[in-house]
């Protein structure tokens, strides 16, 4: 693949700003247009930037396979835990306004919205950057 | 509260992403995730069958938002009759793979492989009990994707454009479905099917809702797998693995027919659909073709799993005819038919899965004399086959003498001969195979053992087979929630 | 009065048109990746249809500001954005085995494939 000093030193400047951007939607989620899946998509993205930009390997060192794997079941465990969080507390799956938090109910849900939004972006980021790396792998061997 | 109905769903999906997890750490725990996984799915839907038999349709509220603004689950006795009939076949799979996964598969795979049939299961758990049409649609994308990913697992030669087949064409039906999800949408403003049914009858004039009921019908007659669409089905469920092929046949393309039935029934009624459109009679000269043509190509096959694959085919025809009949009669014995021949062909494909494992065998001829090698299996083999055929006392028996007298009561005599042919023709391609296992000589001597098999593999073996004649003398214990679910489907 | 038609009815036309295009490249097109486009036009066609229904001028984001009268219906909105996601996995995973098939067999012609 051919890439020049230009490329990977914008790739470079751009990457924080991108994933601060990607951030700065997942957390926005319950407020305004976006959420997880969104940021986690551009959060991914990212990381795809890095692979055409540098190389395959470069970004598979960021984020290995394991902990891709990882983050993926993880984020979605976060979501599942937190709608079953709320059968233990006595609502039905995804009644985030039941869980007893010292907050209004309507503070409690945006709270859960932005806790279930996270972790689908930490879900979404894994598997969209994985989408990639996999692919481009499986056309490299 | 019961939190039957969204637990039935969360447990396998909640296995799919754990065993990935624990698979970092150690590759065998996956195995006891899924297995742990299924059981609690199993015990769930038991709860879900008891409690609507005592109380009725179960509604359950996601998020505790009323319809028609959340997702609403139903269970009602179609619902949880189907939820055993899956959870019970995925539990005997999952077992089952065992040792024909490490056997079978290529290292690193085993935790996709139990990642992806857990979405399997859980997918179609999530259509089943769903009040939602575009949740429908959701969980038909999610059990789909894991299945074609499971046709392709293997690696073998021929899986990849099995996979890619099954994958083009299916995908066009569901997005005709999407389509035609968003057609009702857009009409009656809700995607809620109790209420989609309210709303629908002051539409029915209106092409809109034809259009729907047009992309619905193709959409879930590819994912049915009914005549002229089900190209794909042999090449995707002959190449998956054996444990994946039994979900496959027993209750993939019957989760189709279910959808099936909710569109036709809960969603649009069975008034529009035999008066005001004859969709129900065309139906049933559908599933007459699907049945004849599949049995007749099933006699030309000579690889085992391909005959059993038409075969399948074939009897998800016998479903989708007793269903659109519309009579009492025929829908008892074609919902219960999901049961019975998920009991059958889940028997065969074990079987068959396990003559593969065992020697590689992969073509009938080559079957000569297994009968005196694998005597368990191949007794089994040859109760479920007759459970297939139809001869009674067995399970297949009761259900196709349910649809011969439902077709009687419908004044369709016609549809009496085709399930009759068909059962000669089923017959005679069992006949073939179960006379070449016991009586066409030994073609293996000395090559291979007379042993049984791994007592993982033998289990969910033998207790299909057991079923296949338990069902077919207590018969019932199914029509205690089939009888109920027809009451439900034709209003009554 | 086709002219009126075509204007008042455009969007739908379009995404009948792409309909079409998108079945038609998927079942007569013999390059698999072709096919795989023909798929992502088809799904791009019932996306623009749902979004083209849910339109409305003027409308704001469905989220309460006191001084916004007209809001956009989101629910047309999450069905498509559900939809964009699964024929985000569909694609991935049909691209995979095509890169797959394509390793097997060296060829990407389904006529081909069909004799092998």
């Amino acid at each position: 693949m051919m890439t020049t000093v230009v490329i990977q030193t914008i790739a470079r400047v751009v990457v924080p700003f991108l994933q601060l951007f990607g951030l700065y939607i997942i957390v926005h989620g319950p407020v305004s247009p976006g959420g997880g899946f969104q940021g986690g998509v551009i959060v991914g993205a990212s990381m795809i930037l890095l692979a055409l930009s540098y190389d395959l390997s470069s970004a598979e060192t960021k984020v290995s396979h394991k902990v891709r794997i990882a983050m993926d079941s993880t984020g979605a465990l976060l979501f599942a835990g937190i709608g079953l969080l709320c059968l233990l507390a006595g609502g039905v799956f995804l009644e985030y306004g039941i869980i007893p938090l010292p907050m209004v109910p309507a503070e409690v849900r945006g709270l859960m919205i932005l806790l279930v939004g996270v972790a689908i972006g930490i879900h979404i980021m894994a598997l969209a950057a994985s989408l990639f790396l996999h692919l481009a792998e499986e056309h490299d061997t | 509260m019961d939190h039957s109905p969204i637990l039935v769903v969360i447990t396998p999906f909640v296995g799919a992403y754990l065993s990935p997890l624990l698979g970092l750490w150690r590759e065998r725990l996956c195995h006891l995730v899924a297995v742990a996984a299924a059981l609690l799915s199993l015990f769930f839907s038991f709860r879900l069958a008891g409690s609507v038999l005592t109380s009725g349709t179960i509604r359950y509220w996601v998020g505790g938002w009323e319809p028609p603004w959340g997702i609403e689950l139903v269970v009602d006795p179609l619902s949880a009759f189907m939820c055993l009939t899956i959870s019970l076949v995925s539990l005997l799979a999952v077992i089952y793979s065992k040792n024909f996964i490490e056997k079978e598969l290529p290292g690193g795979k085993i935790t996709s492989y139990y990642t992806l049939i857990l979405l399997l299961i859980g997918g179609m758990l999530g259509v089943v009990v769903t009040g939602d049409l575009f949740n429908l649609f959701v969980m038909t994308e999610i059990f789909s994707i894991a299945a074609y990913a499971l046709v392709a697992i293997s690696g073998k030669r021929g899986s990849f454009i099995g996979s890619y087949r099954y994958l083009i064409l299916a995908s066009i039906g569901t997005s005709l479905i999407l389509l035609g999800t968003g057609y009702l949408y857009i009409i009656t403003g809700t995607l809620n099917m109790a209420d989609l049914s309210v709303r629908l009858p002051a539409f029915y004039d209106s092409w809109v809702v034809f259009g729907a009921l047009a992309f619905l019908l193709i959409g879930f007659g590819i994912k049915t797998a009914l005549f002229p669409l089900h190209t794909w089905l042999p090449g995707a469920y002959s190449i998956a693995p054996a444990p994946v092929t039994v979900i496959f046949s027993a209750v993939v393309s019957k989760v189709g027919g279910y959808s099936l039935i909710r569109v036709l029934f809960t969603i649009f009624g069975l008034e529009f659909i035999t008066d005001l459109v004859p969709v129900a009679p065309a139906l049933t000269w559908v599933a007459a073709a699907t049945i004849l043509v599949a049995s007749m190509f099933a006699i030309s096959q000579r690889s085992l799993m391909r005959m059993l694959a038409y075969s399948s085919v074939a009897h998800i025809g016998y479903v989708v005819l007793g269903v659109a009949l519309a009579v009492e009669m025929g829908m008892t014995g074609g919902i219960l038919h999901i049961f019975n021949h998920a009991l059958a062909t889940g028997c065969l494909f074990f079987c068959a899965g396990a003559v593969i494992y065992k020697t590689g065998i992969r073509h009938i001829d080559d079957l000569r004399g297994l009968g005196g090698k694998i005597p368990l299996t191949m007794a089994a083999f040859t109760l479920a086959a007759a459970s297939k055929v139809g001869i009674p006392p067995t399970a297949g028996f009761v259900s196709k003498f349910y649809l011969s007298l439902g077709a009687l009561e419908a004044g369709e005599w016609i549809f009496v001969i085709v399930i009759l042919l068909a059962s000669l023709m089923t017959a005679v391609f069992y006949l073939r195979v179960i006379n070449l296992i016991f009586f066409g000589g030994d073609k293996h001597e000395g090559k291979v053992q007379r042993d049984e098999l791994p007592l993982s593999m033998l289990v969910p073996i033998i207790i299909l087979a057991l079923g296949c004649a338990v069902f077919g003398i207590f018969v019932g214990i199914p029509l205690r929630l089939v009888e109920p679910a027809v009451m439900v489907l034709s209003g009554m | 009065m086709i002219l009126e038609f075509i204007a008042v009815n455009f969007p739908y036309l379009v995404s009948v048109s792409l309909l079409l295009v998108g079945l038609y490249a998927m079942i007569v097109r013999r390059n698999l990746i072709k096919k795989i486009m023909g798929l992502n036009i088809l799904s791009t066609s019932v996306f623009l249809y749902l979004i083209s229904v849910a339109y409305k001028e003027g409308g704001a984001p469905p989220i309460r500001v006191s001084e916004v009268e007209v809001y956009v219906n989101p629910l047309p909105h999450a069905l498509v954005l559900t939809g964009i996601v699964v024929a985000l996995a569909l694609t991935s995973f049909a691209l995979v085995l095509t890169i797959k098939i394509y390793k097997e067999y060296g060829t990407l012609d389904s006529d081909k494939l069909m004799d092998l």
